[in-house]
């Protein structure tokens, strides 16, 4: 891979340059979080390269939380891709990416999602290395690192960019302002990246046993830990919105009043509410809490479906600082794992609903 | 395959227009459609294998998943034995012969015919459990030479609710297939075959070959249970015992999640799956 150094002060001006051509994305704080937001050229200033983690994940731009997929006429069903458009994303933590990668093996292969596919085809990633807070599991998911699925990756070495060019579109948008770009590290930059690296792997203070979760939640399928979740789980289905892995989704027809057409809308949905494997005729494959849970984390810990490999879990944190009474890949693994954890959900079995 | 040097791809969520040739009413709340892809060339090209499944769309209503009736021995239409049970469902009732729908598939692995062939074939079927079985039925009668016994057990709640009633009967006076027929209860008072549950008919059927016998069965989720105990008791072995399972689809090509079974998905791994499938992934009936 070409690794070239940028400095850092034109960090700015070369993302200005990409803003002329087009639409740039990238992280905007926005009240006290940080989200992924449309970032007109001359607002570049605005973006916060400090952040952790945003409140949604990527996917929102590949997969957005509720688009047309079809207009509907009394001639049938006509394909909208309208809402796909050229894209430059910058900012996309190794998490991140990994949970794209994740995806694109559920919608880009077997059947590929056409809709997912061009958007992105469309959306040039460009990532950012990016520093662990007390709830990265990063590095327990083998996500902390990313060596594919971009088209730039920028690693911050505080006074310049060490940039490695992952695409031949990458490589493109380096040709619009070549000057900012030097080529060739000398020894004293690779110990510095080393360093960074080193430092960096010491920094993560929260860990997961995640290569034991597979085997530990087949054992566990039976475990009253599922049913304790189960009982404190507000089935609202924040975990799916946030999670970089998640990809369930809901398709409905909408019909207009006059003669508008319809449309075939496709919604994120979630694993966690009631209605999800609900039948016409009523039969609830998944009525209680605890097994809708229990597929969640089988999803993030166990295995992907058979034909997509791993666990999906990117170790990015969402779960952690999202959900409402404590149920997140930390202290599920935990429990998991036999330890004591200080979780809502433990407390609300034991003490507040014992 | 990275996803940037993916060609254009075709949209697989694409309803195909399909026309309704013939609806009639089986039962009460099940009507049997006939449908027909517009496209000629597309309708004679139309490969499947018993068990698999369609989506089907209605305008405005929406789309859901059905099992196909037909066998695709008989190329150019498809059939459905659809219950009247839900908004898509519902929507589709009310639709004449003539009508547009959409349709796309077909999806999900169907049964192993090429492994059936030369073997026994008991089929188990519990009230609409007829309508995916009624394809792989149909196929080992238009391919007969390919099946040594062909059994049928068919379970119903009354005579009214047996769907394809004349059929069975039909059925039952061919010399090449057994047929036993039961309902839980006769409420004509003109039913002259077994009241019970399908369970009750294990009796009439005589000297298995288990290790030479595929078991197919489709019925509800209680039903399973029971008939699975039947079968072990006459040693069929678990992987040759079949079964095709429902549940909620949002796509049927692996992408919307709803059809997870731990982790498997229905409509890619199933909808059919073996009595092993069942014993190792646990959450499957």
């Amino acid at each position: 891979m070409r690794i070239l150094k940028l400095k850092r002060q034109n960090l700015f001006p070369f993302l200005q340059a990409i803003s002329n051509g087009a639409e740039l994305w990238g992280p905007i704080k926005k009240d006290n979080q940080t989200i992924f937001n449309f970032v007109p050229t001359e607002e570049i200033a605005k973006l916060n390269l400090n952040f952790t983690r945003t409140l949604l994940p990527p996917k929102k731009l590949f997969v957005p939380p509720s688009f047309i997929m079809f207009q509907v006429t009394n001639k049938g069903y006509q394909e909208d891709y309208s809402w796909i458009k050229e894209r430059v994303l910058f900012g996309l933590h190794p998490c991140d990416l990994h949970g794209l990668l994740n995806l694109d093996r559920i919608f880009a292969q077997n059947f590929p999602d056409s809709y997912y596919v061009q958007a992105r085809q469309k959306t040039l990633l460009l990532g950012l290395s990016c520093w662990p807070d007390d709830y990265c599991l990063c590095q327990s998911t083998h996500t902390d690192i990313i060596e594919e699925g971009f088209d730039l990756f920028f690693t911050d070495l505080e006074d310049y960019y060490l940039v490695w060019i992952g695409s031949s579109k990458g490589d493109d948008l380096i040709r619009l302002k070549p000057e900012f770009f030097e080529e060739g590290l000398n020894e004293k930059d690779i110990e510095s990246y080393i360093k960074w690296r080193e430092r960096r792997a010491q920094a993560f203070k929260t860990k997961i046993n995640f290569v034991f979760m597979p085997d530990l939640m087949e054992l566990k399928y039976n475990s009253p830990l599922w049913e304790k979740a189960g009982a404190a789980c507000l089935a609202c289905g924040s975990c799916s919105m946030v999670c970089p892995t998640c990809n369930c989704y809901n398709v409905r027809d909408e019909i207009s009043l006059g003669n508008k057409p319809g449309r075939r809308v496709r919604e994120w949905d979630s694993c966690t509410l009631l209605e999800y494997s609900l039948v016409a005729g009523g039969e609830n494959f998944r009525e209680k809490k605890s097994s809708r849970l229990k597929l969640w984390y089988t999803h993030k810990l166990q295995a992907f479906g058979s034909k997509f490999g791993k666990p999906s879990c990117v170790g990015c944190g969402r779960c952690l600082v999202t959900c409402p009474v404590g149920i997140n890949v930390k202290s599920i693994s935990d429990s998991l794992e036999g330890q004591k954890v200080d979780a809502f959900w433990v407390r609300f079995s034991e003490e507040v609903r014992p | 395959m990275k996803v940037e040097n993916k060609s254009n791809q075709t949209n697989p969520f694409l309803p195909e227009p399909a026309r309704i040739v013939r609806a009639y009413h089986l039962t009460q709340d099940v009507k049997f459609f006939q449908v027909r892809l517009v496209d000629m060339e597309k309708a004679l090209s139309f490969r499947y294998r018993p068990g698999q499944f369609a989506m089907i769309s209605v305008l405005g209503a929406g789309e859901a998943p059905f099992s196909i009736s037909s066998t695709p021995s008989r190329p150019g239409l498809l059939e459905f034995c659809i219950r009247k049970v839900g908004t898509v469902t519902n929507a589709l009732f009310r639709l004449k012969e003539n009508s547009l729908i959409g349709l796309r598939g077909p999806y999900g692995n169907g049964f192993p015919i090429e492994a059936m062939e030369g073997k026994d074939v008991l089929i188990v079927v519990g009230g609409l459990g007829a309508a995916p079985l009624r394809s792989v039925l149909l196929y080992c009668l238009d391919n007969r030479d390919q099946f040594r016994r062909v059994i049928v057990l068919y379970g119903s709640k009354r005579p009214a609710e047996m769907i394809f009633r004349e059929e069975y009967f039909d059925l039952k006076k061919r010399s090449d297939l057994e047929c036993h027929l039961a309902v839980d209860a006769d409420d004509t008072g003109t039913w002259t075959e077994n009241i019970g549950v399908v369970t009750t008919l294990f009796p009439k059927v005589k000297e298995v070959d288990p290790a030479n016998t595929y078991a197919l069965v489709c019925g509800p989720p209680v039903m399973y249970k029971f008939v699975i105990k039947e079968l072990i008791k006459l040693n069929i072995p678990k992987h040759q015992i079949l079964m095709t399972l429902e549940r909620r689809m949002k796509c049927g090509v692996g992408k919307c999640g709803h059809c997870a079974i731990d982790y498997i998905y229905t409509c890619l791994d199933g909808p059919v799956f073996t009595y092993w499938d069942v014993l190792h992934m646990r959450e499957l009936i």
